[in-house]
């Protein structure tokens, strides 16, 4: 049995791990794993960097900002598959929600244009929002909403807070919204100092948000493992993804040496039924977190080039270079040769133009037919990857 | 004469803080500055310019250092470890010990290295009191747990304190577990049934 040490960080969407840790799927590949729960995306990425951890659990848009070069020198890091899309909710204070509720919102938590309209008329000067790291979907998420519903980049004060102490900062008066994965944001609304306003779907429909991340090199010389690793993780999602399996997840993510917390508090991002306020008005957030269904494990390419395009504008690097740099690491490649055996449907094509798809629609896949997540962005937004380079399939 | 280098601890523990900062002292003529205060990292460090600020691999404030890295221009951008001129040894050794330093680009390796050795042994000594005081503190609450598993072996079977422990041990021992395990499995149980 070969054993693997795998670095997460506490967060709900990290099931698919722990999930394959604690339900056998590790096992049943032949793997051990040793899973270490790590403060910051930083230490991720530099442990997996040194070789002291073999895989990690990792935004989607940290490899990405690595193949740019926004990052240490390091070996290069794949993202070989995806663990989770959505998951995220934005969170304002108590002050900004009694002037939201003043103004007449009714925390839908579901119109992206209403909220983001609302929140304009509301804030006068920049608003301070906690992000998890400066390469993270929230990141993403934010900006794109944000600037869509009128605020202008200065009005944007965008802060790294990690995910655990985004409820002081915000308590603290350090931030005054933020963006972070679940179970954050329910908690904060729990200690009473929050109201939810948007889960991160309500923007863009399948957001990509975690990553399984591992070292190149890592994925040449131990391609069995890396093969069987997959189809663990990949097992776990799809376990996960069935709606009853939810609460008995929750249940393993709450345990002290996971998440350390109240099992119901992890259970609202799992079940996406989320008290959004701390009057406890409760919402349904369909489609809040996604690890399997609708091909949710396909490293799309044109998802790469997009985040690249986006780090590109933000930092003043060339875009057309960024994009095709960031591409090569999303491993469709070695998604389509390990997950083929497991039976994952594999879409026909590795990019394809992001934001098209209104409602979940079937397509024709490599053997017969897939369903794929509805991906459309609120305000309409498509995005339209360069053609790789002919290294990359 | 080379210019002193400033480097810069985060450490909220002063105990700690002290016992990094004599170290570094003692590998040469540094300028070394205490931050304790997380909230207001971001700032002291973009105010005090250091050539070098070392902090805890683990410190959840590292995320906010990697922003303040990415704020300032390309030219004088501290990296974090892994950069080209370090040798990965040194790179190893000190995430080994907890460290990230990062430090200013275009500052000369054999002015770092010392630096570095004298941080990595620090954060050995600082891990290995870490990890005593842990144990101490698990060798703490395993002999609380034993105790009320004696106490309720005691009154659901009768017999003396002796005997209970003697019982905890006996099944310890044909199970193969550690003794403070079956205790906690017994103080579960008798939680469960309301014992």
């Amino acid at each position: 049995m070969s054993s693997l040490r795998l670095g997460y960080i506490p967060l709900i969407d990290a099931a698919p791990l722990i999930v394959a840790h604690e339900m056998g799927f590790a096992a049943e590949e032949g793997l051990r794993f040793d899973i270490v729960r790590l403060n910051t995306w930083a230490q991720s990425r530099d442990m997996l960097g040194a070789g002291m951890i073999d895989a990690a659990h990792m935004l989607m848009p940290i490899p990405v900002a690595q193949a740019i070069g926004l990052g240490p020198r390091m070996p290069a890091l794949d993202l070989v598959m995806y663990l989770s899309h959505g998951g995220q909710a934005f969170a304002v204070n108590t002050d900004i929600a009694a002037r939201l509720r003043a103004e007449g919102h009714a925390f839908d938590f579901t119109d992206a244009r209403r909220a983001g309209t609302a929140l304009r008329r509301v804030i006068k000067g920049p608003l301070r929002v906690g992000v998890p790291f400066m390469f993270s979907t929230q990141l993403e998420l934010t900006h794109h909403w944000l600037r869509a519903c009128g605020f202008a980049p200065e009005d944007l004060d965008l802060r790294t807070v990690p995910p655990p102490m985004m409820a002081d900062a915000l308590a603290a008066g350090e931030v005054d919204a933020f963006c972070v994965g679940e179970p954050w944001p329910s908690f904060a609304v729990e200690r009473g100092i929050a109201a939810l306003l948007l889960p991160g779907p309500a923007v863009w429909a399948a957001p990509p948000e975690k990553g399984l991340v591992l070292r190149r090199d890592f994925t040449e010389m131990r391609g069995a493992e890396t093969g069987a690793l997959m189809r663990a993780i990949w097992r776990a999602g799809r376990w996960l993804d069935e709606p009853d399996h939810r609460g008995a997840a929750a249940e393993i993510m709450s345990r002290p040496e996971y998440l350390d917390l109240p099992s119901e508090l992890a259970e609202r991002g799992l079940t996406g039924r989320l008290t959004v306020t701390p009057r406890g008005e409760l919402r349904q957030a369909p489609g809040f977190l996604a690890f399997h269904s609708g091909g949710a494990s396909f490293p799309w390419k044109s998802q790469a080039a997009l985040i690249a395009r986006n780090i590109a504008l933000r930092h003043g690097l060339d875009q057309m270079a960024a994009m095709r740099a960031a591409m090569p690491h999303f491993r469709t490649d070695l998604y389509r040769q390990h997950l083929r055996s497991a039976g994952a449907a594999l879409p026909g094509a590795s990019l394809r133009i992001e934001g098209m798809i209104d409602a979940d629609r079937t397509v024709p896949a490599e053997r017969g037919q897939m369903v794929l997540r509805a991906d459309r962005f609120f305000d309409g937004f498509v995005f339209d990857p360069p053609t790789p380079d002919s290294s990359t399939s | 004469m080379l210019k002193k280098l400033l480097i810069v601890v985060v450490e909220p523990d002063p105990a700690r803080a002290e016992l990094i900062a004599e170290g570094l002292t003692h590998s040469g003529d540094h300028d070394v500055r205490i931050i304790a205060e997380q909230s207001s990292l971001s700032r002291q460090v973009a105010e005090l310019r250091p050539d070098v600020v070392l902090i805890d691999i683990a410190n959840p404030s590292r995320d906010v250092l990697e922003e303040l890295a990415l704020a300032s221009g390309p030219a004088d951008r501290p990296v974090a470890m892994f950069v080209d001129r370090s040798d990965e040894q040194m790179t190893r050794s000190a995430i080994e010990a907890g460290i990230s330093a990062y430090v200013v680009a275009g500052l000369q390796p054999d002015r770092i290295k010392p630096i570095m050795d004298a941080a990595v042994a620090r954060f050995h000594i600082l891990q290995q009191l870490r990890a005593e005081l842990a144990a101490t503190r698990a060798a703490l609450e395993e002999r609380k747990i034993v105790d009320r598993a004696k106490a309720i072996l005691m009154k659901a079977r009768g017999i003396d304190e002796a005997e209970a422990y003697g019982l905890l041990r006996k099944t310890a021992m044909d199970q193969g577990k550690r003794i403070g395990d079956i205790a906690q499995q017994l103080v579960t149980a008798a939680g469960l049934l309301g014992g």
